[in-house]
């Protein structure tokens, strides 16, 4: 389905680097990405996989240690990793891909009322009067979800709740019609029933202004909310990718299964929840052969020698482990994700212990 | 479903606690009414959104927060309000603490041994250094670590291996009662299930009792006994936790409820949240207070709505029957 679809944004073979003492950690190991139009793509991992600093190489705002050491960013046809000064970056960073970050209260200015904040970016890369900053800010501000938003206009953030503070960033964002709005886990720091009103306002306001979305989180359950394609990354590279529908349903990665065996959701009272060993791999070393393969109880020799290739799936669905090559084993996936669409049907359905009505 | 909660021993009673800041036109009650007891033995889940008094009444408990009406007991004594010295260092000691976020709770400048020992130190917990060292090399042995991380400094750590630092600090002093502040909530998913194993592991050998503080019913559903639901200062609603899930009946249950994602895209996507709505309630301005619905199964509800309730429980009860 996504073959006759622009593509906004193609990352290929993406390497960062990061100088820390002495040493160079390479966060990133070759990271190819392609952005349709208009879809919501969602990046999963652990902490550490590098899946935010991935996608800082897209508005430039690496940590000034760390440089991208290869490959190429195409945006509008201009390769965005050759960008170097802020100047450079005007135009884009802001206006045409914009961030929400995990934690509004530090995204925001504590001392500058919620109106400046706005304003400030409209007038900047929209270059109108004061006057009309300001109508267009009390616009979007109601089109978030704030009420009475000309009176708060003047309010300060420590004056708005966690939800509506993350609406405002949302609004500030948005406030120069972005092309891609990066998520990175916009509500982690939030109650789940703030998290459900936030992901809908967000899939709401991309049906009506159609920019494409990329997701950052560590939580499936947000992902199968939101996403069309998802990605796992783990030990900065991509280890599998498809739809989401092939992502939860017929994963093929290891790692993938055991993300989402570990679930609470899934947990079964009176028994151990599943959990994956050990840590992630360090990345200050070379990394021989596949990164998860130390953690993996399903490891073949081969894992810890050579580092697999992408094998393809389907057309949209590719996977980074030598289980796929025609001579590996045949290995089922763990039991607690067998039937994973029934499990979770049963849960929801009339009787299941998260039905409602 | 245990009827037989009256012979089970409480070893913490919440007694009509209401607990509140500030005073004349600026007082605030950040906690009204809340009544219950803790079971020996359980976890008892405490599930909430920010702002709604769930972390203060885990605070009154460790005597952090005053109470402004009503007493606690813990183990058949008041340990609200004034007590004496010996009684207070008897609480501080039995009663013990697991945080949120690992990394602010721990302090950054001192290593990881006397992050531990330190409550050993203020209560002379050791005959002499050798007893000590043993101690702390014990505590991390239980929580998964090493003997040898002891000279490290916290931000050395993994946030996965930091909580457990803070789970060892709690269990050293060998606690009879845990004040679990929202454990995971700053972990990672394949950490969070470390970690609530390890919590469920340390309560069955020491047979401990936890208040379980959390705004996840997913997680809670997995650790806990029993249920409160507490919403702006008010306990809605208290059941077994598989009651709660089965049989919610307050609106605002339901609404968590619906809010917790789901991992299957399919149904997700089509998955609809309930946003709490008050005006649903009796708006006749009748006083709320807890009524026993099924056994066991209490809601804070006005005449009128328990009769709904009541009815309600029936039906589901008849579905399920039928299933």
């Amino acid at each position: 389905m996504a073959e006759n679809r622009n593509i906004v944004l193609s990352a290929k073979d993406i390497e960062v680097k990061f100088r820390v003492r002495d040493h160079y950690l390479t966060a990133i190991r070759g990271v190819s990405l392609d952005l349709y139009e208009g879809e919501t793509f969602a990046i999963v991992g652990e902490s550490g996989s590098g899946k935010s600093v991935f996608t800082k190489t897209f508005t430039g705002m690496l940590e000034s240690n760390g440089t991208i050491s290869n490959g190429s960013v195409m945006f509008h046809g201009k390769d965005l990793t050759k960008l170097k000064t802020d100047k450079d970056w005007e135009g884009i960073r802001g206006a045409k891909i914009s961030t929400i970050f995990q934690d509004p209260m530090t995204s925001l200015n504590p001392i500058r009322t919620i109106g400046s904040q706005i304003t400030e970016v409209i007038e900047k890369h929209q270059g109108v009067s004061k006057a009309e900053a300001k109508k267009q800010a009390i616009e979007i501000m109601e089109r978030v979800g704030i009420k009475n938003a000309a009176n708060r206009f003047d309010e300060y953030p420590f004056q708005y709740s966690g939800g509506m503070r993350q609406r405002i960033v949302i609004a500030i964002a948005l406030s120069c019609h972005p092309e891609i709005l990066i998520c990175d886990e916009p509500t982690t720091a939030l109650d789940v029933t703030i998290q459900a009103q936030i992901l809908s306002l967000i899939r709401d306001l991309q049906k009506e202004l159609g920019f494409t979305t990329l997701y950052i989180t560590h939580d499936l359950g947000v992902v199968a909310n939101v996403a069309d394609r998802v990605g796992v990354m783990y030990g900065g590279q991509i280890v599998e990718y498809g739809t989401v529908e092939e992502i939860f349903f017929d994963a093929r990665h290891p790692y993938t299964w055991a993300l989402l065996s570990s679930l609470p959701q899934l947990g079964v009272k009176g028994q151990d929840l599943y959990y994956i060993t050990g840590t992630p791999p360090s990345l200050y070393n070379k990394i021989q052969g596949d990164a998860f393969a130390p953690r993996n109880e399903h490891a073949l020799k081969i894992d810890f020698a050579q580092e697999p290739p992408m094998f393809k799936v389907s057309d949209t669905h590719y996977a980074k482990t030598w289980l796929l090559d025609p001579r590996a084993p045949k290995l089922e996936k763990p039991e607690a994700i067998r039937d994973l669409h029934e499990k979770i049907k049963k849960m929801t359905e009339k009787g299941g212990a998260f039905h409602v009505e | 479903m245990s009827n037989n909660n009256t012979d089970r021993e409480v070893i913490v009673s919440i007694k009509h606690v209401d607990i509140s800041f500030g005073s004349g036109a600026k007082k605030f009650v950040a906690v009204k009414d809340a009544n219950f007891d803790i079971y020996k033995g359980e976890t008892f889940a405490l599930v909430g959104e920010s702002g709604s008094g769930k972390t203060t009444l885990g605070r009154a408990i460790m005597r952090i927060n005053p109470c402004s009406a009503g007493e606690i007991l813990f183990e058949g004594k008041r340990i609200s309000g004034n007590i004496s010295a010996e009684e207070d260092r008897n609480v501080v000691r039995s009663i013990q603490m697991i945080f949120q976020d690992p990394a602010a709770s721990l302090n950054e400048r001192a290593t990881i041994d006397y992050c531990i020992s330190e409550g050993l130190y203020n209560f002379h917990l050791y005959k002499d250094e050798q007893e000590r060292v043993a101690k702390v090399d014990r505590a991390l042995k239980e929580v998964g670590l090493l003997p040898e991380h002891k000279s490290r400094y916290p931000h050395e750590f993994s946030g996965g291996q930091r909580q457990r630092v803070g789970i060892a600090r709690a269990m050293i002093m060998e606690p009879k009662f845990i004040v679990a502040d929202e454990p995971i909530s700053a972990l990672d998913v394949s950490i969070r299930a470390q970690v609530l194993n390890l919590m469920n592991k340390l309560k069955k050998e020491k047979d401990l009792t936890y208040l379980f503080i959390a705004h996840d019913l997913s997680v809670v559903r997995f650790v806990s006994d029993r249920i409160a639901v507490i919403h702006l200062g008010e306990i809605v609603e208290i059941a077994e936790a598989e009651t709660l899930f089965e049989y919610p009946l307050h609106p605002y249950t339901i609404s968590l409820l619906s809010a917790v994602p789901m991992p299957d895209p399919l149904i997700e996507k089509n998955r609809k949240h309930i946003v709490y709505d008050p005006s649903v309630l009796d708006q006749s301005g009748e006083p709320r207070e807890m009524r026993e619905v099924r056994p066991g199964h209490f809601v804070h509800c006005t005449e009128k709505e328990f009769e709904g309730y009541c009815q309600k429980a029936a039906q589901l009860e008849k579905e399920k029957g039928k299933a």
